[in-house]
Formats: C-alpha cells, sequence, structure tokens
C-alpha cells in the first residue's frame, strides 16, 4: 500500500488561519506579550514557533541569558539543615528546648508544644574554590558546587505541602493558575516542532499538589504541561490502538486531513487548517515522543555517568530525559521527585539515615545532568533550578520520640540552587540566622525567585501579563524582584 | 494643478465648517464614550483604585474633585486652563508631564479632556451600572423580509452598517443537527431527524424546539454551563484530593434546568435556600453552590485558614457568576478600574461569613437524604415504627433522616459514626477514599462530637481496629475535667501491610464497652486517644461507637420491632454539603483584611452590597444572605439579567454579545449589540419571567440563528470572529458534547438520567486507594460525560483535552484551543477506539454493499449524506485497508480482539469488513464536520 503524503500548500491560508483562531484570546493582553505569543504560536508547529522563526515580533522583552530550565522540585521539602545551611550553633544547642521567643506567635503544621532543638544529622565541609559547604550526604554534588549559585535565604509563607508547591509552581497557594512553564511558553514558544514546549516527568509518586502544579490555568490549554513516562505509554493517548500500526495510522490522518481540505474549501473556517496541521503534527509525535523517550540509544558510558537503567521509572532517568529534551529544544522540563518529606514519624523518615538515601538518589543523576550539559555546551542557554517548596525546622518535630530525628515543615528558611542559563557560578546568596530559622542577609522569596527564573529567559515578570476576569494577572502575582545578585 | 488645488481649498473650508458646525451643537461630551477609555488607558494604574499618587485619583468624580496633597484640586470644572489635570498633560518638562514615562496623550485626547473640564467634568457611571432601559425601539432595517423575530432586528441592524451581507438558510440537515447540539448536548439520530428532515415547515421546526427544550436531556446540556461557573467537582482539592459527595448538587442544577426554574428562584435557592421560611430538601441540597469551594484536608493544616479561604472565594464566586464583576483584586486593596472599595468587598464578604461549615473533613454541615428506593422505604420503616409505638410522639423533622434519629435517639440506639465528629486536634484523619473511618490517630489526639444527649446513657462501646495498643478516655464539654470513663484496647489483629492500608478483614476489629459515670443533658462528648508513651504511628481505627441506655426503650418491644428499627438505622442515606447559618449566639464577626491577608484583620465590617451596584434607593439594607440574594434578582440589579442572558447567547452563538463573559465593569470588552443585549435582558426578566426555555426559543427561531455557517473573504476580513453573526455558529464541540456525540453515533450510549458520578477507564488512573478511581466496568461506562467524577488535581483526561476546566475556579469562558493532543484523543483513547469499533458494527449490521454502507455510516454520523468526492476517499482507504489486513490477518485480529463479535463463527470475511470499518469509523468521528457544530 502506498502512503501518499497531501501536498497542503496552503501554508499561507494556514499562517491566517493560525493567526485568527488565536488572536482573539491573546489580543486582550496588555503587555503585548500576546501579540509575540501568537506569533511564536504560528509557523504550524505542535505547541510553539520553530527556531527559524524567532525575529518579527517574537522575542523576549530584553536578551535572554537562557533558552531553557529544567527545574528539579524535591517534593516533599528537603532539610536545608542536613544538606547546605551548616549550623555549628544547633550542634551545640541539640536536645535541648527551643527558645520560646523563637517561635512565638509561628505557625507549624506539626510541632505542638516546647519543641527541643535537633542539631545537624549530617557532617559538613567546604568545597570547591567558591569553598560552598555542602554534607556528605551529597558527595558527588560537591564537586560540582564551583558552578553552583546558592540561595541560602529562601522564605515563602505556606508551610503545607500542596499550598506551599502551588505557590512555587504558579505563584499561588490556591488552585487554579498557570504554571511557571505555562507562562514561559505562553510568553516564549517552544523551539521544537514535534515535541511539546513544557514537559513534567515525575519519580517517586505524584506530587501533593497532583496535576494542578503543571496545569494552565486561565492560559489556554495548549500551554499546560503534558506528562511523559518513561514507563508506558509516554504520552497519554501516544500509542495506537491494538490491531492499528503505524501504517495504517498515517493513512488515516492523511485521509481525515483529505476530507478536512474539502470541508475547507466549502465552508472557509480557518480552524480547518489548523486542525488539519495538527493532526500531522499528532502523527509526528507519535515518532518524535517515543524516540527522545528511549534512552537506549545512550551509550554506556552516559547510563554509568548517570546510573539509569532504560525502561524503569527513576529520578535518574528523568534526568537524562530532561538533557535530551533540553537538547531538542523543549522550553521547559519540569521534574518532581516525592522522598523528602522527612518528619521522622518512624525510623528512616528522618534527616539521619533517611534523608541520606533519599539523597543517594539524585547526588549522582543531579551531577552527571551538570556535567552531561556541561560537556555538550548546553549548560550556558539551560537554567538548572533545583530545591523543594519549603525547608525544615531547626527544632525536633515534637510528636517523634528519641531516635527518631524529624523536622517540621518550615517556611521562614531554606536553601535553593540555581546552575548554568545566566546565573553567576560558585556564589552563595543569603544568611540564615545561627539556627537556620530564619534568613537575616539577602532573604529571596518564591516570588523573586519566578521572577528572576523570568528574567534569565529575557522576560519581564511585570511586564508579562494575562488578562482575566479584568485584571491582569502575572505568575508573580504583585510581589517579586529580581534576584540581581545571581545574575551574570 | 490649479483645479486641484482648489478643491482641496473647497474641502477644507467645508472640513472646517463641518467641525464648527460639529462643536456648535454637538450634545456635551460622555464621559463613557470619549473620557472613560483615555483615563483607563493612561491615568488610572497611578491615580486610580489602587494607587492614588500625589493623593490623586480618578475613579469618581468625588476623588477627582477632591484635595490632592498638593493642597488644591486637580480639576476645577469650568475650567481647564485652571485644571492642574489639564496643565500636567500639556507640560513640556517630562519630570512633571503626565502621563509619566510614556507617551504624552494625543492632541485630540488633550482637547477632549479640555473641553470636557469646561463643560463641567461631569462624571458617568460605567453602562454596566445602569439597569437596562425596559423601552428599547427595535432598529428598522432596510432588507425587512429577512428578519423573523426582533432579534433579527438588532442583528441586521449592524450588518447593514457594516455592509456585510447576511448568510442563507443553513441546509435542514445542518440546521436539525446544530439545534440538537444546541438545546439537548448530542445529535439527533437518523429516526428523530426524519420527521423534520421529510416536512421542513416552520411549525415543524417549532415542534422539534418544543420536543427538545422538554426532553430531560435538555437539563444535562445547560447544566454543564452552570456546572463550570459553580466550580462542580466530586473531590476536595489540595493534597488528598479526597471524595466529595455533592453529586446531588449537580442533579439539582440538571433537574432545574429541566424544570424551566426560573432565573431568578434558581439564583434564591443556590445563595440562600437554607434561609427560605420552611425549606424543603431540595432548596438545601441548592445552597450546594458555595460548597464546592475548595476545602484542604492535608495533615497540618489550619482549618480556619481555609474555611477564610473558601468564604473570599465564595464572594469572588458570586460576584462573577451573577454581576460578571471581578472582585478577586478587592480582597486586597480597592478595585483599580471600578469604584469599588475594599471595605465593600469585606462587607459583602459577611453576607457568606456566618455559613457553618469550617473545613472539616465531614464538611458539616450535611443534609441526608434517602435516595431512590430507599426513599420509599425510609418513609414506610418511620411510619410503621410511629404507629407501633407504646406511646404517641412528636417528631420535630420535616425530613425522613432527621424522623430516623429522633425516633432512634427516644428508641436507646444510638450508634455514632466515627467520622461524624464536629471538632479534632491534629493528627486526626479520615481514611481515603471513603472517609467513614478515622484514622492517623496518633498519641494524645482527639475528636470531639457535639451536642450527644447522655441522659440514662449508661455504657459505650467502640468498633475499634489496632495493632497498637492504647487507651481511650471519655471527657464531656472539656478537655482539662476528669474522665468519665476510660477504655484500654489492646492489639485487635495484625493486618502487616503498611499502615496506610484499610483493615478490611472484620476479625480486624474488636468491639469493647466501656461503663461511664451517668450524664444527664446534652454534651460535647471527648475522645481522647492514648498511647501512653511517645508514639508517631497510627494507634486506632474508629469506626463507630453506640451509646447504651440503661433500660432502652427498644428492648421493651418484639423481635419483629427491633428487626425493623434495624433496618431503619441501617438504610443508606446520602450526605451533601449545606449552608446553614450559625445562630445568633454562635454567629461570626467579619473583619477587614489588611492587604487580603486573614492573619491581619482590621475593622469589623457588616453586610453591605457595594453601593456602585444600587440603583435606585441607596440607603436600602440587606441584612443577611437572603436578602442579598433577593436584591441580585430584583428589577433593580444592573446586571445579573444581562450576565445570564449573554451567557445563553455565548453558548449558542460560540461569542457572547460582551465577549469578556466575566468582566462587564470597565475593563471588559464593550458589548458589539448594546442594545440587543438589554433588549434580550429586560425580556427574559418581565415577558419570560426569567425562564430560560423562551429565551432559547427566541434565539433559535431567529433568522440570525439559521443562518449558514459557510464563511468567505469578504466575512473573515470584516467579522473573523463572527462577533455581528453574518454567518451561522461554527466551533468545535465541547469535550462533552464531543463524548456524547460519538456515544450516541456508536449505539453505545447509556442515557440513564441523575445520580453518583461514574468513573470510565482512564490510562493514568493509578492505584485505586490513592486516586480513588474505580474504573467503571458495566454500562455505566457508557454515560454522558456530565456524569464522570471531576477529580481537580487529576481532571479526566478527555475532557481536559478538549478545554473542559478542572473546575478549581469559576470558569466563565472556555477557550477553545486546537491541539495535536485532541487528535490523539479521538485516535486512540481507548474509549473512542471502542466506539468507533461499535459505530463499524452498526455500519456492518446494514448489510449493504460497501459503497451504501459508507454512505449510511456516514449519514448517521453527519446526518446529511456525503458527497462523491468523500466517498470515494472513504472507500479508496476502506480497500486499502482491508487489503493490508489480509496480508497482515494478526493486526486485524488486534481490532477485533477487545470487542468480541457476538456473532458466533464469524467468517474471515466478515472479521476483514468488521476491522476496515472500524478504521473508517474513526476516521468519520475524526473529521472535521463531525466535531464542529456547522
Amino acid at each position: 500500500m502506498e502512503l501518499k503524503r497531501i501536498d497542503l500548500n496552503l501554508e499561507a491560508n494556514l499562517k491566517k488561519a493560525t493567526y485568527n483562531t488565536r488572536r482573539h484570546f491573546l489580543k486582550s493582553c496588555m503587555s503585548g506579550m500576546g501579540a509575540i505569543a501568537f506569533n511564536q504560536i504560528l509557523g504550524g508547529n505542535a505547541f510553539g514557533q520553530s527556531s527559524s522563526k524567532v525575529g518579527e515580533l517574537s522575542g523576549p522583552h530584553f536578551p535572554a541569558k537562557a533558552k531553557n530550565v529544567i527545574f528539579l522540585h524535591m517534593a516533599g521539602a528537603p532539610s536545608q539543615l542536613e544538606l547546605f545551611d551548616y549550623k555549628p550553633e544547633l550542634e551545640k544547642l541539640d536536645g535541648q528546648i527551643c527558645p520560646p521567643s523563637l517561635i512565638e506567635g509561628k505557625r507549624f503544621a506539626f510541632i505542638k508544644g516546647k519543641p527541643k532543638i535537633l542539631g545537624p544529622q549530617a557532617t559538613f565541609k567546604q568545597h570547591g574554590q567558591s569553598g560552598a559547604t555542602v554534607s556528605n550526604y551529597l558527595p558527588e554534588f560537591s564537586k560540582m558546587v564551583d558552578e553552583v549559585a546558592f540561595l541560602k535565604a529562601m522564605y515563602t509563607e505556606e508551610f503545607n505541602h500542596a499550598p506551599a508547591q502551588l505557590l512555587m509552581q504558579t505563584g499561588s497557594p490556591r488552585l487554579g493558575r498557570p504554571a511557571m512553564g505555562s507562562w514561559v511558553t505562553y510568553g516564549l514558544g517552544s523551539e521544537n516542532d514535534n515535541l511539546p514546549s513544557f514537559i513534567v516527568l515525575v519519580s517517586g509518586s505524584a506530587p501533593s499538589a497532583g496535576k494542578s502544579i503543571w496545569g494552565s490555568g486561565f492560559l489556554p490549554t495548549i500551554y499546560q504541561g503534558v506528562q511523559c513516562r518513561s514507563v508506558g505509554e509516554p504520552v497519554l493517548f501516544l500509542d495506537n490502538p491494538i490491531g492499528v500500526d503505524s501504517m495504517l495510522r498515517h493513512e488515516s490522518v492523511n485521509v481525515i486531513n483529505k476530507i478536512n481540505e474539502l470541508e475547507y474549501q466549502e465552508s472557509k473556517d480557518p480552524e480547518i487548517l489548523t486542525r488539519i496541521s495538527q493532526y500531522e503534527l499528532a502523527f509526528k509525535m507519535q515518532t518524535s515522543v517515543p524516540e527522545v523517550m528511549d534512552i537506549n540509544d545512550e551509550p554506556k558510558w552516559i547510563h554509568e555517568l548517570y546510573g539509569t537503567q532504560p525502561g524503569k521509572e527513576s529520578f535518574a532517568n528523568n534526568c537524562l530525559l530532561a538533557r535530551r529534551l533540553v537538547e531538542k529544544g523543549v522550553r521547559f522540563v519540569q521534574l518532581f521527585d516525592r522522598r523528602w518529606d522527612t518528619h521522622g514519624v518512624g525510623p528512616g523518615n528522618g534527616v539521619g539515615s533517611g534523608l541520606k538515601n533519599a539523597c543517594k538518589a539524585i547526588d549522582e543523576p543531579i551531577s552527571a545532568l551538570l556535567k552531561d550539559l556541561k560537556q555538550r555546551g548546553l549548560l550556558e542557554e539551560t537554567l538548572v533550578v533545583w530545591g523543594g517548596e519549603f525547608g525544615r525546622t531547626p527544632m525536633m518535630e515534637a510528636r517523634t520520640g528519641k531516635g527518631y530525628d524529624g523536622r517540621d515543615h518550615h517556611p521562614d528558611a531554606f536553601t535553593m540552587w540555581m546552575v548554568g542559563g545566566g546565573t553567576k557560578p560558585g556564589v552563595s546568596i543569603g544568611e540564615t540566622d545561627e539556627l537556620g530559622f530564619t534568613g537575616i542577609k539577602d532573604r529571596t522569596h518564591v516570588h523573586d525567585l519566578q521572577a528572576t527564573i523570568l528574567h534569565l529567559l529575557g522576560l519581564n515578570h511585570e511586564k508579562h501579563t494575562y488578562a482575566f476576569q479584568g485584571r491582569d494577572f502575572r505568575l508573580t502575582d504583585v510581589h517579586g524582584k529580581v534576584i540581581s545578585k545571581v545574575c551574570t | 494643478m490649479k483645479k486641484r488645488n482648489f478643491i482641496i481649498l473647497i474641502l477644507l473650508l467645508a472640513a472646517i465648517s463641518f467641525f464648527t458646525y460639529d462643536t456648535f451643537f454637538v450634545p456635551k461630551i460622555s464621559y463613557n464614550a470619549s473620557i472613560r477609555p483615555i483615563f483607563n488607558k493612561n491615568c488610572l494604574k497611578c491615580h486610580g483604585g489602587v494607587k492614588k499618587n500625589g493623593g490623586f485619583s480618578l475613579i469618581s468624580q468625588a476623588d477627582a474633585f477632591g484635595e490632592t496633597e498638593s493642597g488644591i484640586p486637580a480639576i476645577i470644572p469650568g475650567n481647564h486652563k485652571k485644571s492642574e489635570l489639564y496643565k500636567r498633560l500639556i507640560d513640556h518638562d517630562p519630570e512633571i508631564r503626565m502621563p509619566q514615562e510614556a507617551a504624552p496623550l494625543s492632541e485630540e485626547e488633550i482637547n477632549l479632556i479640555a473641553e470636557w473640564i469646561e463643560e463641567g467634568a461631569e462624571w458617568e457611571k460605567h453602562w454596566a451600572y445602569y439597569p437596562p432601559d425596559p423601552n428599547i425601539e427595535i432598529p428598522s432595517i432596510e432588507e425587512t423580509g429577512w428578519a423573523r423575530n426582533e432579534i433579527d432586528f438588532f442583528v441586521g441592524e449592524k450588518l447593514e452598517a457594516l455592509k456585510l451581507k447576511p448568510n442563507e438558510a443553513a441546509e435542514k440537515e445542518i440546521l436539525i443537527r446544530r439545534l440538537y447540539l444546541d438545546l439537548i448536548g448530542m445529535p439527533p439520530s437518523r429516526e428523530e431527524a426524519q420527521s423534520y428532515l421529510q416536512n421542513p415547515t416552520e411549525e415543524a421546526y417549532e415542534k422539534v424546539i418544543d420536543q427538545l427544550l422538554a426532553s430531560p436531556h435538555f437539563g444535562e446540556r445547560w447544566a454543564t454551563m452552570w456546572l463550570d461557573l459553580a466550580r462542580y467537582a466530586d473531590t476536595k482539592g489540595y493534597e488528598k484530593d479526597s471524595r466529595r459527595n455533592i453529586w446531588k448538587y449537580r442533579d439539582w442544577v440538571i433537574k432545574a434546568f429541566n424544570d424551566n426554574m426560573p432565573y431568578d428562584q434558581f439564583t434564591v435557592e443556590q445563595l440562600a435556600g437554607d434561609l427560605l421560611d420552611q425549606p424543603n430538601e431540595s432548596q438545601f441540597i441548592a445552597t450546594a453552590f458555595h460548597r464546592n469551594s475548595l476545602s484542604n484536608d492535608e495533615g497540618g493544616t489550619d482549618n480556619e485558614e481555609y474555611r477564610v479561604s473558601a468564604v473570599v472565594e465564595r464572594v469572588g464566586t458570586t460576584f462573577e457568576v451573577w454581576q460578571g464583576t471581578t472582585m478577586s483584586c478587592v480582597q486586597c486593596h480597592s478595585h483599580p478600574y471600578d469604584p469599588i472599595t475594599q471595605k465593600e468587598f469585606y462587607q459583602f464578604m459577611a453576607y457568606f461569613n456566618n455559613s457553618a461549615d469550617k473545613d472539616i473533613y465531614n464538611e458539616k454541615p450535611n443534609i441526608w437524604t434517602y435516595e431512590n428506593e430507599n426513599r420509599q422505604k425510609a418513609g414506610e420503616l418511620i411510619n410503621w415504627i410511629t404507629e407501633n409505638l407504646e406511646e404517641e410522639i412528636a417528631l420535630e423533622s420535616r425530613f425522613d433522616f432527621g424522623k430516623k434519629e429522633e425516633l432512634l435517639d427516644y428508641l436507646g440506639v444510638n450508634k455514632i459514626e466515627g467520622e461524624a465528629f464536629d471538632e479534632t486536634s491534629v493528627f486526626i484523619e479520615l481514611m481515603p477514599p471513603n472517609q467513614d473511618i478515622v484514622w492517623q490517630i496518633q498519641d494524645s489526639s482527639w475528636v470531639m462530637y457535639a451536642d450527644i444527649d447522655l441522659t440514662d446513657v449508661e455504657a459505650i462501646s467502640f468498633h475499634v481496629a489496632t495493632q497498637l495498643a492504647g487507651f481511650i478516655d471519655i471527657y464531656i464539654d472539656d478537655l482539662k475535667s476528669q474522665p468519665i470513663g476510660t477504655i484500654e484496647i489492646k492489639k485487635t489483629g495484625e493486618w502487616k501491610s503498611w499502615d496506610i492500608s484499610r483493615p478490611e478483614n472484620p476479625n480486624y476489629w474488636a468491639d469493647l464497652k466501656l461503663k461511664i459515670k451517668e450524664q444527664t443533658g446534652k454534651h460535647d462528648l471527648y475522645l481522647y486517644f492514648r498511647a501512653n508513651k511517645v508514639l508517631a504511628g497510627h494507634l486506632f481505627h474508629v469506626d463507630w461507637f453506640q451509646l447504651h441506655d440503661k433500660e432502652p426503650r427498644v428492648e421493651k418491644y418484639s423481635v419483629l420491632f427491633q428487626q425493623i428499627v434495624d433496618s431503619l438505622a441501617n438504610l443508606e442515606a446520602v450526605p451533601t454539603p449545606i449552608l446553614r447559618e450559625l445562630p445568633a449566639e454562635k454567629s461570626r464577626r467579619t473583619f477587614l483584611f489588611d492587604r487580603g491577608n486573614w492573619l491581619s484583620p482590621g475593622y469589623e465590617v457588616k453586610p453591605k452590597i457595594p453601593s456602585i451596584l444600587i440603583s435606585g434607593d441607596t440607603n436600602k439594607t440587606f441584612s443577611n444572605r437572603l436578602e442579598m440574594a433577593n436584591w441580585l434578582v430584583s428589577r433593580e440589579n444592573p446586571l445579573t439579567a444581562r450576565v445570564f442572558v449573554n451567557r445563553i447567547w455565548e453558548q449558542i452563538f460560540g461569542y457572547g454579545i460582551v465577549s469578556t463573559m466575566e468582566e462587564f465593569g470597565s475593563q471588559g470588552e464593550k458589548p458589539t449589540h448594546p442594545e440587543l443585549l438589554d433588549w434580550l435582558a429586560v425580556k427574559f426578566m418581565d415577558d419570560f419571567n426569567w425562564e430560560l426555555k423562551p429565551l432559547i426559543k427566541e434565539i433559535v427561531l431567529s433568522t440570525t440563528y439559521r443562518q449558514s455557517s459557510r464563511n468567505d473573504s469578504i466575512k473573515n476580513e470584516i467579522d473573523p470572529y463572527n462577533q455581528y453573526f453574518s454567518r451561522g455558529p461554527r466551533v468545535r464541540l465541547s469535550a462533552e458534547q464531543l463524548r456524547d456525540q460519538s456515544l450516541k453515533v456508536s449505539g453505545l450510549l447509556n442515557d440513564d438520567l441523575y445520580g453518583p458520578p461514574i468513573m470510565p477507564p482512564r490510562p493514568d488512573a493509578g492505584p485505586s486507594l490513592f486516586s480513588q478511581w474505580y474504573s467503571d466496568k458495566d454500562e455505566k461506562k457508557y454515560r454522558r460525560a456530565v456524569y464522570i467524577h471531576g477529580k481537580r488535581t487529576n481532571p479526566f483526561p478527555a475532557m481536559v483535552t478538549f478545554d473542559g476546566p478542572a473546575r478549581n475556579i469559576c470558569t466563565s469562558r472556555r477557550i477553545r484551543t486546537n491541539t495535536p493532543l485532541q487528535a490523539l484523543v479521538l485516535m486512540n483513547d481507548s474509549i473512542y477506539f471502542e466506539m468507533s469499533f461499535a459505530f463499524a458494527r452498526r455500519m456492518y449490521e446494514q448489510n449493504q454493499n460497501l459503497r451504501e454502507t459508507i454512505k449510511n455510516g456516514y449519514e448517521m454520523a453527519m446526518i446529511y449524506p456525503p458527497d462523491s468526492a468523500r466517498v470515494a476517499i472513504l472507500e479508496e482507504y476502506y480497500y486499502d485497508t482491508e487489503k493490508y489486513y489480509e496480508k497482515n490477518p494478526e493486526t486485524m485480529r488486534g481490532v477485533l480482539m477487545g470487542y468480541q463479535s457476538e456473532r458466533e463463527n464469524e467468517s474471515f470475511a466478515d472479521s476483514l469488513k468488521l476491522a476496515s470499518l472500524t478504521m473508517v469509523g474513526n476516521i468519520m468521528m475524526n473529521l472535521d464536520e463531525f466535531i464542529t457544530k456547522q
């Protein structure tokens, strides 16, 4: 059976069609980014513009330093006090009752009464030329610190997982706002014709806030994150039904489009032209997505570097996939890894052996990712962000007895870090007090981090807005300041 | 040359005289038409409701005429030259000139402002805050023969002004399909369409409309629109996102639409049904509208924080739904563009702040109702028991569930479900998915049950399970008092698996009885759980406990009587969360929150409606939720009817007359047909008595609606979005319509009405304990989309891919997208492929030659017959596929594998035909003409 490709020869029409169908929701965008975005949806690709189409109206507010983002979200919130924020004072006060003045008027998720201080469970050392402090939990990552910019006085308002994850990823603790990746792709489009521009990879179990942290909120659904999976169908409904193979599918897409073309001739509805191109793309994705998701073609040394095993669902695999995706021009890759909620409600669930084990699952893959991006020259244009949705308390969680080494949720201080994409290598910004309870210098809020990520991508977070319900919404709500100290 | 110069001169003179004439005789400059747009665009960001730089704001006349920081007012009415506002516009110093850091206003704009100041600088309210004019004149049009009803005159007038010709009428097949999709959300079957197609008269058309309006499927289609606004879903949101039993509300909405409940009643029952005189069960259920707000069951959350958050959300939702007005920004500060103050937000919040719900697991207050056959059963059992009592007792409750509670209490049968608590400490959670067992009990945590009648109670027994051991202390009213009893509980079983799993085996459970000190009257009963050692595991699971009277009345009766009491006690009822006002002594006070932060309350406020929305007597007060709801649907309310008719219009035409459905304020789009909007609103209120069905009928009877949807280059140029209705609507079907249509065409549709949500199979459901998704195996999975279980943090993929909202927030307008993921769903989703197969079966059963089969199938799908080009393409495809399957029989069998054909001993030729037709069906169900309302 010969499979014919339909020569659409309708590009001019298509361009206009896309213009018509998209413009309506974008024209209300006050910042002018709407116009940019619509231009970028043009080009007939799946989710955004093709790289060759940058120009004209498109492009960021100012020259971008980063093109892509890989956000490694450690869902559950790792303890900064065992990884990066070394507090000798805590060690001294270990086991003593926490000074009441410290916690007066503070709200905690689980701590009640008079909690005791819990000393650091890890040992710390300074590393690299920058002298960054990293604990023995992350031996591989310690070797990379000269590439890293630490934010050691991060803070948030939320101390429950779902609202805090929502704040981190959507700028608001309530459900219903677009995710950061949606905002970015809405502004900048994609650089790949055949892949979604905002891809989500999950390891462990699904994060607390569910799919709402990669939803498009009030933005059109084309901007929602597409979850790709390394086990089973890589994208929902990507696989043909049983009894339909690629040959048959191609032929049927051709027939659908042939008849749709007739329909267009009769009704002149430009939406049909968009649909024709979307069916073509759906078919292309059936090949391109499995290709990029299949890591079997990586050389052995890469698998050794990352610690990956093809066909498994793991954080290591997701790190490697993240590199493959940005390499293909995927704009925003979001990893969620859920294993970090170290309350110490049982043995192995605290910041001692529990956290140490959790770190083993990420230490090598993360370091490999950074090395790999660097050796491919991708690190300059790829921003890697790491962190949880909040920090952990300097106090031991009171519901646990001796022997358990848990820390409660803590919004006032935690550490995040960034690498590449126009961030300064080998710096540390922000300091916390001697107990690591709260930031005392260069505090940076979640909205500041978001403003900075947008900034590095060339977007002004105050101007990158979307008109909805009579108001110009933005990722950073009415807050956020670019952390200029972290940018080159 | 000379001649040309002369002509120019003449033209110039004419122009000058025209302008002179114009300025001389023209009425005053309209603030709304000319000045407001300039201010909104250039000034209000810094001199509006939020920022009042220099102490100057243009939000209202009073603000603008007031003293500024410099001590003088910025506008001197009647003297633009002395007005600082004007001076700042023309100053050459960029430090002084306004707007700052932006291009200066154009000369024309400055002149307009100058003149307007000269004329007295009079403010006008934004158009939407004036009630619609009841005496709108119907415009005249040249082509009078075209118009069928008033709508056509309004539309025709605009079209003539734009020099656009309306389209001819749509073909009858297309029109009837459109009508079916619009009115009941599904296309007609060929048989249903036949009577009209054979005799397409005006009367026949009207008859079809009436039939569809009377169909029970009408409510299912129109409920979808309302459920988006009501943010109806079947889970609570956030981390646990556990199930919420609120489908009775969804059914209430469907039924209200089916019953053509007037919109004023529809409004009042949802917002304040509980405050009506002697409300019935249905009116209570209606108030679940505002119980659709999210609640947070994550461990360690502060219930008050999420209660407040829900109440704040209810204010915003009420305004968006009924007033098309954004309030979310007013939570933190006064409205930047419209004259609504932050104080007014909290005054309005006071209407909602006194509802008893408080973000606890069991979502109290609930109304419990008996459903279907249990409804009758409950009535019969209650009657039987009451008639056979030794003495007559008067039951206070008007509802069966309440009567049951009273009877059981009287008889001394008092079982209390563990999850029915009114207050808890931290470390108490309910076990998913049904949340019917107390779980996560940790050391020194407690639960409290309010107002328990302890008179004559001598013992309490517990139905508990534990893998550990410990104590339950019973306190009344105060945890600091002495316990009235303590029971020791030893290990009841071991179910080995991780501690979140449910002790399913009844052997793991124990019933333990405890004598308590005698009490009289009603008390708050506390169960305090204690392990006597620090423990972080799950100490106990409590399913229920029972109060034992000294001499329970029930024991005086016969075995038969006791059995009947038992069956009443065990009769299943369904809870629905509702609004219920707290009694006066427990009522909450409402405070303004500084910058919207609930942890920084400011001064106290009392219920009040924003004054900009009050027309007529501004001194009227509306003191509670019911009065507020009545005000919303009063004839004086400027917005309610307009906003609603606009929603209906959008549902039918694809775009609203005001395209920003959610925003009628000054930041919204202007109406394309303001007179039509007002005419419809007035007609809706006065002539149709707020009834939806006659409104829809009026719209679909119009010539405007019946136009063909064909586009052409002129229309595409002048009216690209069809906002002037120069053609019939042509829009992609909604997620719901797509599913329902394919189900119907394939013959799989199960059109049962109402009931608990369904869970059709989905590939991403995950383990059922967490996702709480039990894929339906039976006929239920073929029910209409409106019944699909809505999971907020993991919405049904086929719905969300076609722009169905996750319903976390009120959604006025779905933005239609066109993506490759949609193609993947329609081609590959197993449900859709199953429908292709079933559709193929239907084609196959026609038992005709191939060409006829294809023609027939096409007609089943589209109602109209295919042209020869389409038939040829599909025929060729069929033969190619058949040939391919013949060579690859294994692949072919794959198609048939999942869908056992009913005929035994089907021949290879039959299988081949069925498989190939499945692919043809799959194609038809992916065609633009199929997935679009034409």
